[in-house]
């Protein structure tokens, strides 16, 4: 029978062709569409993770209310405590501290004298304790452009676009002006080892990154952090896990319940990225879902076509005794054949684009230059497992609703009426 | 009849002699300006500042000329000391030891507070006699710490000045601003300052105990306790030049 139907189609392209292309098509576009989307998610969970708020992070009450501002006078205290017993607790996480400040970078010329200055994020984090995995949970080696990592205190990265914009070369010493743990200005000296680029137009503006060591003693925050963040040992995101973690943690009961006790967050919590990636997904499914309608409606109209190509064939064969089931049942069986045929070279093709996009991406850049998310600016694709398979739900569904809903003709055909359907 | 027209004369004089004892809002400032003003002056003063979690005392020594030039030095605590301030006109300087670097704040940074007090450089810079900057006028009588004040309202007289609009209320014997609020242009409270004790130096009422309140911030305020001060010293030229803030 598939034997025979296949033979079928291929010698009549009229048949096969034009449902074949549109299938290979949009089979095509769902996959690169569903792929797309998982990369572009999978970044924005990923830059969030790394740079904002970890797997999990922990930080007093206060400062997680007003996180965004980077109040370091509501920061952690006693963090070397509280990291002995998240790392006790919680053996599947690697915990950090972090210290995110705002303030500016001041450039001195040969007298001591400011030749310029810039605002600046900066990150404090464990760059350079024999065990930690900061720098690789931050990317930081990849991001060099010129120089090294800092390997010894005192030393810090910035980003490229802020070393060319303020003319500052490796080994220069700057000074950074930013506000102390207590609130007063405070000022202290790193000498700019290394310059970095993430590909993020937010970050690339003015981020520095030092040891937390050295900034703990700029902001006079020894023994304080504002932030702990939090990595699942393999590297993933288990939103399940987390929740229990952070779950876990806040039930403690806490020696003093007030607006400084430690408080935990997982990722979807602290970024926000619940509710987007929420949208984001309903937004996505809802997308795959008119392409899957508008696949169906195009190749209902190309059945449609095909059956009034294939009027006299459908004649002919209910009038040598087949019956209209079979030949609905052959209707359906051929468009699925189609489907199966466009969806396995439409998954192929989709693949193989969203690979390059995986793998090169579209440089966005230009459109981003005044963006605040953290957000890269190539837009990569993300081949997962689901994308072999996406195609098959509109390459499959679409072609054989349409067959089917143009099929429904044959049942209106009338026997009686063939000898003159044909005389005429 | 007769006695009507008698009545309404001396009501008349009453009202008079009633204004000239009732100096207007502006004289009072004047006089205030007189009380705190001086050719020079060196004192030695500290801050206990009462955060919300900790409470720091930041000790330091202030040499001032006029309302143009001022040089302060940070005894202490350890962190802060050898960090160094120099004002002339309305540029601040800064240096700290662990950076030996002199920077200027200017801009946003003037709104940075000192040391984590509840004073910012803006304060600091902002002692120009108040005549020079704002208008006043009485406003009530009030009664504080079982002195009577007038309670005056001064606006700004350009829009040049840390705060829009005060209200202080002024000592009428001492002419001595024992209650101060500070207002931003919206009419928000941004500060207010009370003197919690005062003393007779040099033939002078001075402010010995004050305490600042940033009503934007937490914590308890800032007292500030001046521990000697000497009027109209002869400073060296030297001692207000970016040479010694290095020194």
């Amino acid at each position: 029978m598939i034997r025979f139907l296949l033979k079928g189609l291929l010698r009549d392209r009229s048949r096969s062709l034009f449902p074949s292309l549109v299938v290979i098509g949009g089979v095509m576009l769902t996959v690169v569409l569903y792929s797309w989307m998982m990369g572009f998610e999978k970044d924005i969970v990923r830059a969030n993770a790394s740079f904002r708020s970890g797997h999990l992070i922990v930080m007093s009450r206060s400062y997680a209310e007003n996180s965004d501002q980077m109040p370091n006078d509501l920061a952690c205290l006693g963090v070397a405590d509280l990291l002995s017993e998240l790392r006790a607790e919680f053996t599947d996480v690697t915990w950090s501290p972090r210290i995110r400040f705002a303030g500016l970078i001041d450039v001195p010329d040969s007298s001591g004298e400011t030749a310029a200055q810039g605002p600046i994020f900066g990150l404090g984090a464990d760059l350079l304790s024999a065990e930690t995995t900061e720098p690789e949970v931050l990317n930081l080696s990849q991001a060099i452009v010129a120089g090294r990592l800092p390997l010894s205190p005192g030393e810090m990265l910035i980003t490229e676009e802020l070393a060319r914009r303020l003319h500052i070369d490796l080994g220069r010493t700057v000074t950074i002006i930013t506000t102390s743990m207590y609130g007063s200005l405070t000022t202290f000296n790193l000498t700019v080892s290394g310059t970095i680029h993430f590909g993020v137009a937010a970050m690339d503006r003015g981020l520095v990154f030092a040891d937390i060591n050295d900034i703990r003693n700029g902001l006079d925050m020894i023994d304080a952090a504002g932030e702990i963040v939090g990595f699942f040992n393999d590297g993933r995101y288990w939103p399940t896990e987390a929740d229990q973690i952070a779950e876990t943690f806040n039930s403690h009961p806490q020696p003093q319940p007030n607006r400084f006790a430690p408080t935990m967050m997982t990722l979807m919590q602290h970024s926000g990225l619940e509710a987007t990636l929420k949208m984001y997904r309903y937004v996505s499914s809802s997308l795959v879902s008119i392409f899957v309608i508008a696949m169906s409606i195009v190749l209902w109209n190309a059945g449609l076509l095909g059956s009034i190509r294939r009027y006299g064939e459908f004649g002919i064969r209910l009038a040598i005794g087949e019956t209209q089931g079979h030949l609905y049942r052959f209707l359906i069986a051929e468009s699925a054949l189609i489907g199966l045929m466009g969806t396995v070279v439409g998954t192929i093709f989709g693949l193989l684009f969203s690979w390059y996009l995986q793998e090169v991406g579209i440089d966005i850049s230009s459109v981003m230059k005044n963006a605040s998310i953290v957000m890269s600016d190539v837009l990569r694709a993300q081949v997962t497992r689901t994308s072999y398979f996406i195609g098959f739900i509109p390459g499959l569904a679409a072609t054989l609703l349409g067959s089917m809903i143009s099929g429904l003709g044959i049942y209106r055909r009338q026997t009686s009426q063939l000898t003159k359907e044909f005389e005429a | 009849m007769r006695r009507i027209g008698f009545l309404s004369i001396l009501i008349a004089l009453a009202t008079l002699v009633s204004a000239n004892d009732h100096p207007t809002g502006d004289e009072i400032l004047r006089k205030v300006d007189e009380n705190f003003g001086a050719d020079s002056k060196i004192s030695e003063s500290e801050m206990k500042i009462m955060g919300e979690r900790v409470t720091r005392t930041v000790k330091l020594k202030s040499w001032t000329e006029g309302t143009a030039k001022s040089f302060t030095e940070y005894l202490a605590p350890a962190r802060e000391k050898g960090t160094k301030m120099l004002k002339l006109d309305d540029q601040l300087w800064i240096y700290t030891p662990q950076t030996d670097r002199i920077i200027r704040i200017s801009g946003h940074m003037l709104r940075q507070s000192v040391m984590g007090s509840d004073l910012s450089y803006e304060d600091l810079m902002d002692d120009a006699k108040y005549t020079e900057m704002y208008d006043a006028a009485i406003t009530r009588e009030d009664t504080l710490d079982d002195r009577v004040c007038w309670v005056l309202s001064l606006e700004a007289k350009d829009e040049n000045v840390a705060y829009h609009s005060r209200e202080i209320w002024v000592d009428q014997e001492r002419f001595i601003p024992l209650k101060e609020n500070r207002f931003a242009k919206s009419g928000r409270l941004l500060k207010y300052t009370e003197i919690k004790s005062v003393s007779r130096i040099e033939g002078r009422w001075y402010p010995e105990r004050m305490l600042f309140k940033d009503d934007l911030k937490g914590g308890q305020g800032t007292e500030f306790v001046i521990n000697s001060v000497s009027f109209d010293m002869e400073i060296p030229g030297h001692v207000f030049s970016k040479a010694s803030l290095r020194k």
